[in-house]
Formats: structure tokens, C-alpha cells, sequence
């Protein structure tokens, strides 16, 4: 089985497009997983019809029992989150270290579960789909990552599938480490800015650092020639192939607005991201 | 005041609103908190007075003389950071939080505490702009503690901070104690599902919000039906057009080159000292 991780450092260069439409052509032969799980948006294009659902345990919080509580003070000076004033934990802030619950002397800390976000195991007209959403401002979204990609090892291995497709989260943090690592190619979005060119540098030391090997997509690389051919050049110096230049086009929104992948639309974008695909192929 | 500018969705234009905001502005601190991908200084090139410093976190130190290997700590740490072997203890400093419990239960005192670098705090001057930035260095995880970090070097009476993309911990981190949370987004599908999320989380942390739709004139209407109908303010539209991509990719701001819009982002300014209120 292989895994393709569909990446960028900086957000809105077009993974989840990009991600779709290889679920698309990948037709019958893959799982999708949606590992942007703070802003899962590939199920507005997949519309995934939903078989199971899964809770997502996160971190642990504490929790203050009011009536133990002698109000000494010492858990909210051993708290090195900031969590506990007046007596009570802000759940936002606690990293569920558990230091409260030791170093309370009246045992009135307990340490509780949260459920933090749901996965789920759905269908869709290309086939099996793995997705999650972290409720808004939780913590822990790598290990969410992690559940999902882990379920869809589950589901590829029952359903007989060879190929994962992952739709990975922007950055270079957590989510995304827990995206990539075991991976066999990471296709790196990029656009032709000068946010974009030094975002991917550092996107491409992440994939270096976790033995991941990446390809580049440029997306809208007509917008700036100039700094395409920069992008092109990095490239070259490190040996990383350019798997396809998306040329600019309005019809991208359109496609998204009727809910289609660029590949079930007639259009540019969608003949250079059939080249893409063949290049992974070649590259599998 | 504290302005923090944040989206659900990437690329949607925190930061072209930041820096413009910010040079329109003139006498501001802009907090570059997107610390695994930091761009706003880029846009800044005559930036002056340019220095950076490491940004440390806590991690246990143990003396293998006089640890006894009891396990106590690998089994007291909520993130797996220990592992103690008959030999040695083996120590994942990325996945440690510093919390420092380790320490705490180590009935030995085996355990005292260093720290490591994860990242850059960097500072400079442009004009009367003051910059902040942290930068994440590639392959840690954690970017919360460094956020931190840069939040507590500002101190000007009007920040503005750029904030993540996404709605997870470190977008929390960014627009923690903001008086007014700038919401950026374009009219299409997957920004308005980001938005609906990135708006549950600044209305669970109190901080009164409104919104700036990027690439006006692409898309549909549905963040305009969803602004209406959550009643979260319009604040500034900034319409789809080559030249302001163009001049973007460039690394030029476009309020300096289309000098009317200078004077939308002043205003945008007032719009939220208003809305604030």
C-alpha cells in the first residue's frame, strides 16, 4: 500500500483542490483521508455520505472538585500553562500534564476525559473517504491526524485499496508532522509569491528531516513568471521534481462552487493535474 | 489595543491585511504569530535594526548516576517524552511540553531542568513600524510556547497580531487577550466553512469580531447571507484583481502603490475601534 500527502507551508495554495482531484482520478483504487482537521474543507467537493463515526479523545483536563479544594494555591503555582486562577482550570489553556493533581495536598484534582472531535469512515463517488473535525479551539489536532490516518490503514487494507490520498493542513507544526511521516511522496503546493517560495523551503526541510521524498506543484504559476522560474530553480538545486504547473484559471471557483473536481470539468487546471498524476505513477 | 487578524482557511489574505493595515497605520507593532510560516516581515525589506534571539523551553535533565530506573517518570508523562531503559533514559525532547511533573515525582531528585531552543524570536524596525516574528525551527511540533513568546515582547498601545490559519491550539494561543479579532475570507465554499468555525472559536473566547472578505467579486454569496443572518460586521471588501495578486507576489504592499487604498485601511482601523466598543 503507499500514501501520498498532499502539503504546502503556506495555506491556500490548493492542496485540497489538488487532493480531490487525484481521489478522483485515483477512481475505485484509493482512500481518501482528510487530515486538515481544523479546516477540513474536502468534504464540500466529496460530499461523503457518513457510515461510522468515531470519538476523539484529546487531552485530558483537570478538573477542580470545589468542595475538597482548601484554596492553597499550590496547583496554580506549579501550573506552567497558565491554566488555574481562582481555584478553577480554563480548560483552553491546560496541556493535561496532570502536575496539579501531585502536587494538590487535599486530593482535589481528578484528571477527566474530553471528547475533543470526531472521525468518521464515509463513502463517496470515488470511493472510501477517512475524515474528522476537531471542535473549534481544541487541542491535540496531531493525534487526531494520527486516529484518522490510522483508520484509513484500516479501511484500505478491508476495502483492498493500494493507494491513501491524504489532504494535509498547512504550516510546518504538528498536524502537518503527523500527516507526512511514513509517507511515500509528499506533493508540496506552492504558489509563484514571495510568501509562497519561502514558505516551501521550509516545507521541503520538513520532508527532508522526516526522509519523505516531495514533488512540487505550482499553482497559478503564470501570476508571476518571474518567481516561478525562482521556484523552478530552488527545485533544481535540490534535486526535487516539478510534478506540474497549474496555469491560473477562474473556472477553479466555479468548479468548487458546483461542488466538482477539477477533473469533472472541462479546463486547463484539470488536463495539468492528469500530467501530475501520471508523474506520481511513474514515481510509485 | 490588540488586533488579531486570523482565518479558518489558508491563503486567504491575513497577511496582506496585516501589513497593509500596519504601514497604513504607521505607528504599530505587527506580532507575526504564524511562527511555522512567518511572511509579514518579507513585505518590510528596508527593515532596520534586525535582531533575533532563541526561544527556550523547559526540559528535564536526568543524571543517570543517580537514577535508579524505577520508571516513575516515563510513567507519570501525559506525552510519552520518557522512556526509561535498564541502561539509560531516553528522552523525546520534541514531545515534551516542560511541564516539569518528571521532576516533581523522580523520588531519587534524579531529575533537575535545562532548556532547548525550538525556535526565533526576531525583532526590527521599519520607520515607525515596529516587527516581531517567530520563526519554528524545521521538524518541531510545538508551536504554542513560541507564540507565547513573541506575544510577550509586544507592548506598544496598538498591536496588531497575524495570526495562524486553521482553528486549532495555536490560532488560540495568537488571538488570546485580542481586544478585536479581523476575520479574513473569500466569498467561496471552503472559506466560508472555515469562517463558520474560525467565528464559534473567537465567540467562545469573548473577543468581538468582524470581517474582511478578500477577492470580492469571485465566488457566491454565502459569507455575505452568513455575515447578515450571524450579524458579524463587513468591515472592508477587497475586490479580485490581478494587480493586487501581481503586486503581492512581488513582495510590495498595495496600499503603498495604490495609494488610495491607503486610506480604506485608516478607516478600516476606525471601523474596528468602533466595532470594538
Amino acid at each position: 500500500m503507499k500514501q501520498i500527502v498532499v502539503i504546502s507551508g503556506k495555506g491556500g495554495t490548493g492542496k485540497t483542490t489538488m487532493a480531490a482531484s487525484l481521489a478522483a482520478l485515483a477512481h475505485g483504487m484509493a482512500v481518501v483521508a482528510d487530515c486538515d482537521v481544523d479546516a477540513p474543507d474536502l468534504h464540500l467537493i466529496l460530499k461523503p455520505r457518513v457510515q461510522e463515526t468515531f470519538d476523539f479523545l484529546g487531552l485530558q483536563t483537570a478538573l477542580i472538585d470545589p468542595d475538597r479544594c482548601t484554596e492553597c494555591g499550590e496547583c496554580e503555582k506549579a501550573c506552567r500553562f497558565d491554566a488555574i486562577s481562582d481555584y478553577q482550570v480554563d480548560p483552553a489553556s491546560c496541556e493535561g500534564c496532570k502536575v496539579c493533581t501531585i502536587v494538590c495536598p487535599s486530593e482535589a484534582v481528578a484528571m477527566v476525559d474530553r471528547v475533543s472531535g470526531h472521525a468518521y469512515i464515509s463513502e463517496t463517488r470515488f470511493g472510501p473517504m477517512v475524515h474528522a473535525d476537531l471542535f473549534p479551539g481544541e487541542e491535540a489536532s496531531g493525534k487526531l491526524v494520527t486516529m484518522v490516518r490510522e483508520i484509513s490503514a484500516r479501511v484500505a487494507e478491508r476495502e483492498e485499496k493500494e493507494l491513501i490520498i491524504i489532504d494535509g493542513s498547512p504550516g510546518i507544526g504538528c498536524p502537518v508532522i503527523a500527516s507526512i511521516t511514513g509517507t511515500d511522496i509528499a506533493l508540496v503546493m506552492t504558489e509563484p509569491t514571495i510568501s509562497g517560495a519561502h514558505d516551501l523551503e521550509r516545507i521541503l526541510g520538513v520532508a527532508r528531516h522526516f526522509g519523505v521524498e516531495a514533488m512540487v506543484t505550482i499553482n497559478k504559476y503564470d501570476l508571476n513568471l518571474e518567481v516561478t522560474g525562482k521556484i523552478e530553480g530552488l527545485c533544481r538545486d535540490l534535486g526535487v521534481e516539478i510534478a506540474g504547473k497549474l496555469p491560473f484559471d477562474p473556472g477553479v471557483v466555479e468548479a468548487m462552487i458546483s461542488g466538482k473536481t477539477l477533473v469533472e470539468v472541462e479546463g486547463p487546471v484539470g488536463d495539468a493535474i492528469r500530467e501530475v498524476w501520471d508523474r506520481i505513477g511513474a514515481k510509485l | 489595543m490588540i488586533i488579531s487578524v486570523a482565518s479558518g482557511k489558508g491563503g486567504t489574505g491575513k497577511t496582506l491585511v496585516t501589513t497593509n493595515l500596519a504601514a497604513s497605520v504607521g505607528e504599530v507593532e505587527l506580532v507575526d504569530c504564524d511562527v511555522e510560516e512567518p511572511n509579514s516581515y518579507l513585505f518590510f525589506p528596508r527593515r532596520e535594526e534586525e535582531a533575533c534571539t532563541d526561544c527556550e523551553v523547559m526540559i528535564p535533565v536526568i543524571d543517570e548516576g543517580m537514577c535508579k530506573r524505577c520508571g516513575r517518570c516515563s510513567e507519570f508523562c501525559a506525552y510519552n517524552a520518557l522512556a526509561v531503559f535498564p541502561q539509560q533514559v531516553l528522552l523525546f525532547k520534541e514531545l515534551c511540553h516542560g511541564c516539569g511533573g518528571c521532576g516533581l515525582v523522580c523520588p531519587e531528585g534524579a531529575i533537575s531542568e535545562g532548556t532547548r531552543a525550538i525556535g526565533k524570536i526576531c525583532r526590527a524596525r521599519s520607520g515607525d513600524l515596529r516587527l516581531l516574528w517567530g520563526e519554528l525551527s524545521v521538524g518541531e511540533p510545538m508551536a504554542t510556547p513560541l507564540i507565547r513568546s513573541v506575544k510577550a515582547e509586544a507592548k506598544g498601545d496598538l498591536v496588531l497580531i497575524d495570526s495562524p490559519p486553521g482553528t486549532a491550539c495555536p490560532v488560540i494561543e495568537a488571538i488570546r487577550e485580542s481586544d478585536f479579532c479581523l476575520l479574513v475570507t473569500e466569498p467561496t465554499p471552503f472559506g466560508l466553512y472555515d469562517l463558520s468555525i474560525a467565528v464559534q472559536v473567537v465567540r467562545g473566547m469573548e473577543i468581538p469580531c468582524g470581517v474582511v472578505v478578500n477577492r470580492a467579486g469571485v465566488g457566491d454569496r454565502g459569507v455575505y447571507d452568513y455575515c447578515k443572518k450571524e450579524e458579524i460586521p463587513i468591515l472592508l471588501e477587497i475586490p479580485m484583481k490581478r494587480e493586487i495578486a501581481e503586486l503581492y507576489s512581488r513582495g510590495l504592499l498595495f496600499s503603498e502603490a495604490m495609494v488610495e487604498w491607503r486610506d480604506e485601511f485608516v478607516q478600516l482601523l476606525g471601523r474596528i475601534e468602533e466595532a470594538a466598543e
